[in-house]
């Protein structure tokens, strides 16, 4: 049985898994040097500009610096779980990367070879399991640390992504409807033949756009990293390339959920206004993998926008917004939208 | 209650109505003026490549001076030290000896001549004070440094660069300033 694997299939996969991998950790690792230029030029600065050309070689003297720096473990920690925390919050951030299309087919070396990991009926129910495991990270790590303020951002973390993965799975459930699958390759052809997601469900999106902001950490949403009232939160214990794993996984977050929303809502690799049956698959294939990374440098552009506009929330505003607003809201859009689809369907 | 001044403002506390409790309009608002300063004109200067212009009348650090043939013009007479209000400069004078008439304009020079730039105030007072031009501050200040002792300035480290055999170095040093009395 082991034996009939087709074996040009697994090295297909393991190689399209090292460029994912390599290229989410290339762009994570540019998004931060991406995050402090945006920061400086919203704020009349200039930002790293010493490192390299432009600064450019800024994130690779970052990671060093962290690379470098003392391994500090607290004497009173679980050193287990201390360890297991940011590595699970590196992996589960890692994993979703899995389901994304990047593009349509490609012909190489004989063999049509998707550009896709793992095409899995499921697809967005992968990506909300691998998500909301994101958080045992965080809170493993804050409570190896044994220290209250990491605690904190702990349960901080935990309560928050709790409160805003039920909107968050509303919302989804109304484009779901809409859609009719759950595969994520499936949903971005039926993009490409008629109108893209978000022309169906802006409200969807708006609930979506907020609650991925929450799921990622990112300000007005990160409470449990406040660094003026929780000293940093669940990684105040951190040191060296464990806190590198932390910060960087927020990134490969924030890469991530960019792209869900450029799949689920903006049509993935279509390119709008272009019929890509017309030209050749080769040409199509890099078209739509520009276009997917021209979506998701949208996407991290206005992560980082908002970021240094809208100033952090209060916790109680926060619960209050989660509980109260973005759950009936979202109720009302699913509602409305499943009468649509009977009143049109029947 | 009576303003005390004109500048006063009435807060407005009135409820929030639909649209201001929804967040959204005002934080559109709030985006679009952040994403207005990116055309704006940074402040910054890029420092070591570029530097703000100086006054021609800045006070920097001192420039101990030579004439024309690139002898020194101090003659250790004290004035600078007598008028510094911060106490900064010491010296010590010496006698010119016969053949070092190219070194030393007149037949007394200074064999130390110390500033302490930490002590130093910038006034100008010494330049003032200088009956021989032989002291001027420049248009460069100090650099930071890590130990007390390297902010004493030795006489070497002020006296200008020789005008005939560096003149490129001593036209630089030289700069645009202008010095009175010449």
């Amino acid at each position: 049985m082991l034996l009939a694997l087709d074996f040009a299939l697994i090295i297909e996969k393991l190689v399209l898994i090292l460029i994912v991998v390599m290229s989410s950790l290339g762009i994570a690792m540019y998004t931060t040097f991406a995050e402090r230029k945006v920061a400086a030029i919203l704020q009349d600065r200039r930002g790293p500009n010493r490192a390299g050309p432009f600064g450019l070689f800024q994130p690779l003297a970052d990671g060093l610096k962290l690379f470098f720096k003392e391994e500090i473990i607290p004497n009173l920690s679980n050193k287990f779980l201390f360890i297991l925390g940011p590595s699970l919050a590196m992996m589960t951030a890692m994993m979703t990367s899995a389901v994304i299309p990047w593009g349509d087919k490609v012909h190489l070396f004989g063999r049509d070879i998707a550009l896709q990991i793992a095409n899995i009926d499921v697809g967005i129910l992968f990506v909300f399991g691998v998500v909301s495991m994101g958080v045992y990270g965080i809170m493993i790590g804050s409570w190896a640390s044994n220290n209250k303020y990491s605690l904190m951002g702990g349960l901080r973390a935990a309560s928050q992504i709790i409160s805003y993965e039920l909107a968050m799975g509303i919302s989804l459930i109304a484009l779901i409807m809409v859609t009719g699958n759950l595969g994520l390759k499936e949903m971005v052809v039926q993009q490409q033949n008629g109108w893209w997601n978000i022309a169906k469900q802006p409200l969807g999106f708006l609930i979506f756009l907020v609650c991925s902001f929450a799921e990622c950490n990112r300000t007005p949403f990160d409470l449990p990293e406040a660094e003026n009232e929780l000293i940093g939160g669940y990684h105040t214990e951190y040191s060296s390339m464990k806190l590198g794993f932390y910060l960087f996984a927020e990134y490969i977050n924030m890469f991530v959920s960019s792209v869900i929303m450029a799949t689920l809502f903006f049509g993935g690799y279509d390119c709008p206004f272009v019929d890509e049956s017309t030209i050749s698959q080769g040409w199509a294939a890099i078209l739509g993998v520009s276009v997917l990374m021209a979506k998701v440098v949208a996407f991290l552009f206005f992560f980082m926008w908002v970021r240094w506009t809208i100033p952090r929330f209060r916790y109680d505003q926060l619960m209050r917004l989660g509980w109260k607003i973005l759950i009936p809201l979202a109720l009302f859009n699913m509602l409305v939208t499943g009468a649509v689809i009977l009143y049109f369907n029947k | 209650m009576q303003a005390l001044t004109n500048k006063a403002q009435q807060v407005d506390r009135r409820p929030m109505n639909l649209l201001e409790r929804m967040y959204l309009p005002a934080i559109v608002k709030g985006m679009a003026i952040t994403f207005s300063h990116i055309f704006k004109k940074k402040p910054t200067i890029n420092y070591p490549e570029k530097t703000r212009p100086f006054s021609p009348v800045f006070r920097g650090l001192h420039i101990l001076n030579r004439d024309e043939e690139g002898r020194e013009n101090c003659t250790a007479c004290g004035l600078c030290a007598v008028a510094c209000p911060a106490e900064a400069i010491t010296m010590e004078a010496a006698e010119r000896k016969d053949g070092e008439e190219n070194l030393y304009k007149e037949e007394k020079y200074a064999a130390k001549y110390e500033i302490n730039m930490l002590r130093c105030i910038f006034c100008g007072l010494c330049e003032e004070a200088c009956p021989k031009d032989a002291i001027y501050l420049s248009e460069t200040f100090a650099p930071a440094d890590y130990q007390r002792k390297q902010f004493i300035y030795k006489k070497e480290e002020m006296l200008i660069p020789h005008p005939i055999n560096e003149p490129e170095a001593y036209a630089k040093a030289r700069g645009n300033k202008v010095v009175s009395g010449q």
